[in-house]
């Protein structure tokens, strides 16, 4: 059995050999196929492990609330009042599940430092954005109580602000221009790189909200967002509606009046996102299966071809002795071999692809096992059925007949 | 075992196609072919020669009537054990040469013995040793595309010999060759015939060729019109008459056969 098989395999690969053009034009197919199907998965994987990993990185468990209403069409957040510290206060205190508040006022404004100036995102905020927003301090130190108090004019900033402005030595003790006065830089945040709708999140200047309030929006009492963060273990649905219930009441806003605000929940915006790429993923790897599929057909079509072409080589070994199974063995082996080549060297070219994309768009690189075994059984399966309906043909034809086969 | 006659004929019939469109190529043969014999099959075309010798090669399988090889009824064999025998027992040379293409001429020969599962330094080496009876010694390598059709028929016969077989069957051996290429095809049948004691049965319409066989069997309409012998027209290289060289010949002593390292399982010792 054993001798059988290895002689099948020797004849196979030998015809093969004999026809390699042919042999290359059939997995042709297959080759890009399986590549098509490991790409397309792989990097799928990639982007959803990329918005997953950003989207953690705004803060674990971290809801924002901002005023207007729920995203989506028709949504209206410029007529909707601001929250007020005392909303803020009210939240710390009547929310216990959340372990940090941090109340957000903000602009864009032009940063001047030196000869450098840069236009960047500039955060009034308290030292709960810290914990909040999952950032840490590279250099330097948070706020002060008194600072945050009276409002001093002192900032921490971001990595791409300080790579703008001074791109040489420590920024601490500096003074950078903030649109009309001068603050003092007492911290640096480490980076953490493109967020996960593609923005800089490094590209941010802090400073305490009341600093913020007063010299750059001029409003000594409104919020614009709040960053909440849950405790560990915290369901985020009961308390989003203890948040709702409570800002409803503080707003006044009557029994069937819509919310005139919106808390949002990143995890769940994550899960929507990799949910979203998962499905694109999945669209995009059918289609390459279907072209897989295509391959498959290419090789039977081959295959068949390749019968007609050899129908009188089949009659040369059936008249020399070859049995009927083994010249079916024979074909099978063949389209076997072929389709696993094929499918190996997709592999190879779906790897090689991934690894120049994944470069290309700062994705990570996740080598997944089971797509790639997939797409090789898979090819192999192709070989096997659409190898099999030639062989059998080819196996049972009389030998005279195929002899005399023009 | 009958040592003298190898393969007998009796009432073969065969017919193609049903009903009107039915045609009887061949009317109720009698043969026997003795071991060691070279017998020519002639006859004008549609006579049934070629009908006849794909019997004889059990390619195709008689309508009635009883066909022995050494014995072995051969029309209750089923399609695998025919082809058996054929591995076992049997090598063919055709008009077209029928080699495969692309395909060195080393390995075109080996192909019979890879079926054998006889491995690969005993193939290489029987291989070679087939094309140096052809004197294709230094062609091993070129394919049939770089091969004269001469060349190309002597490797079709080594590929025919290298099993050592009991039987040659030629259908048209020099068909498709020129006069002097002919002879030489038909000199180095003559000589596998004598100087191995391989039985030679051979189709062609040719009577030059027909002349090197010492009996000539003559088909019209699906019968045996004629059956002769005669006297071989060159004095046989070997001392033994035919009939002694079978006895002493490799033909019936299966020694050679498994010193080949053969699978003497043939299709009639199930």
């Amino acid at each position: 059995m054993t001798q059988m098989l290895l002689n099948a395999l020797l004849l196979a690969l030998r015809a093969i050999r004999r026809n390699l053009m042919r042999s290359f034009l059939t997995v042709l197919g297959v080759v890009i196929g399986v590549a098509a199907v490991i790409t397309m998965v792989t990097l799928g994987n990639g982007a959803t492990h990329m918005v997953s990993d950003q989207i953690s990185s705004l803060g674990s468990n971290l809801l924002i609330l901002r005023p207007g209403q729920q995203l989506g069409p028709g949504r209206d957040s410029a007529g909707a009042a601001s929250f007020k510290l005392a909303d803020v206060e009210a939240i710390q205190t009547q929310v216990p599940a959340l372990k940090a508040v941090a109340p957000v006022v903000g602009s864009k404004v032009t940063l001047v430092a030196g000869n450098q100036n840069w236009q960047s995102q500039v955060n009034g905020t308290s030292n709960a954005y810290f914990v909040a927003g999952n950032w840490n301090i590279a250099a330097g130190r948070q706020f002060e109580e008194d600072e945050e108090a009276a409002g001093k004019a002192v900032c921490i900033i971001g990595a791409t602000v300080k790579r703008q402005l001074f791109p040489k030595g420590s920024p601490i003790g500096d003074e950078v221009r903030v649109k009309n006065f001068s603050c003092e830089i007492i911290g640096l945040l480490q980076g953490k790189g493109q967020g996960a709708m593609g923005q800089d999140q490094d590209d941010v200047v802090l400073m305490p909200i009341r600093t913020a309030q007063r010299r750059l929006t001029g409003n000594v009492n409104d919020v614009s967002t709040l960053m909440l963060s849950l405790r560990d273990g915290v369901a985020a649905d009961p308390v989003m509606e203890q948040i709702r219930k409570l800002m409803r009441e503080r707003r006044r806003l009557s029994e069937n009046a819509d919310d005139d605000f919106n808390v949002m929940d990143t995890k769940q915006i994550a899960e929507t996102l990799s949910g979203t790429i998962r499905t694109m993923t999945g669209l995009l790897g059918a289609v390459a299966a279907v072209s897989l599929l295509v391959g498959g057909i290419g090789i039977m079509n081959i295959m068949l071809v390749s019968v007609t072409e050899r129908t009188r080589e089949i009659g040369i070994r059936l008249a020399i002795g070859a049995l009927e199974h083994e010249v079916l063995l024979q074909f099978l082996i063949e389209a076997v071999a072929l389709s696993a080549l094929g499918g190996l060297i997709g592999i190879v070219l779906a790897l090689f692809v991934c690894l120049c994309l994944t470069a290309l768009m700062h994705m990570p690189f996740l080598f997944n096992p089971g797509i790639n075994l997939l797409a090789f059984l898979f090819s192999g399966a192709i070989g096997i059925v659409f190898g099999y309906m030639p062989a059998r043909r080819a196996a049972s034809l009389d030998p005279i007949v195929a002899l005399r086969f023009e | 075992m009958n040592t003298g006659t190898l393969i007998s004929l009796r009432a073969i019939t065969k017919t193609y196609g049903e009903g009107v469109a039915a045609f009887q190529a061949l009317k109720g043969i009698d043969l026997d072919i003795a071991a060691g014999q070279f017998v020519a099959i002639m006859g004008p075309s549609g006579s049934g020669k070629s009908t006849a010798l794909n019997i004889l090669g059990c390619l195709d399988a008689p309508t009635s009537g009883a066909y022995g090889f050494r014995d072995i009824p051969v029309e209750a064999l089923t399609r695998n054990q025919r082809a058996l025998l054929r591995r076992h027992y049997l090598g063919f040379v055709f008009q077209g040469f029928n080699l495969l293409s692309r395909t060195s001429a080393q390995e075109n020969v080996e192909l019979p013995l890879l079926y054998r599962g006889a491995e690969s330094a005993q193939r290489h080496a029987a291989a070679r040793e087939a094309l140096a009876q052809v004197g294709l010694t230094g062609w091993e390598h070129h394919t049939p595309a770089e091969l004269s059709g001469g060349q190309q028929q002597r490797v079709a016969i080594a590929r025919a010999i290298v099993t050592r077989p009991l039987v040659l069957l030629a259908d048209e051996p020099t068909g498709n060759l020129d006069s002097q290429r002919g002879h030489e095809i038909m000199d180095l049948l003559t000589a596998l015939n004598r100087e191995q004691g391989i039985t030679v049965i051979m189709v062609t319409h040719e009577p030059e060729m027909a002349h090197y066989a010492d009996r000539v069997v003559k088909f019209v309409d699906g019968w045996v019109e004629s059956d002769s012998r005669k006297e071989r027209h060159s004095p046989p290289t070997l001392p033994l008459s035919g009939e002694e060289r079978t006895q002493h010949g490799r033909c019936d002593t299966p020694l050679t056969r498994e010193a080949g390292g053969v699978n003497e399982r043939g299709p009639g010792t199930p």
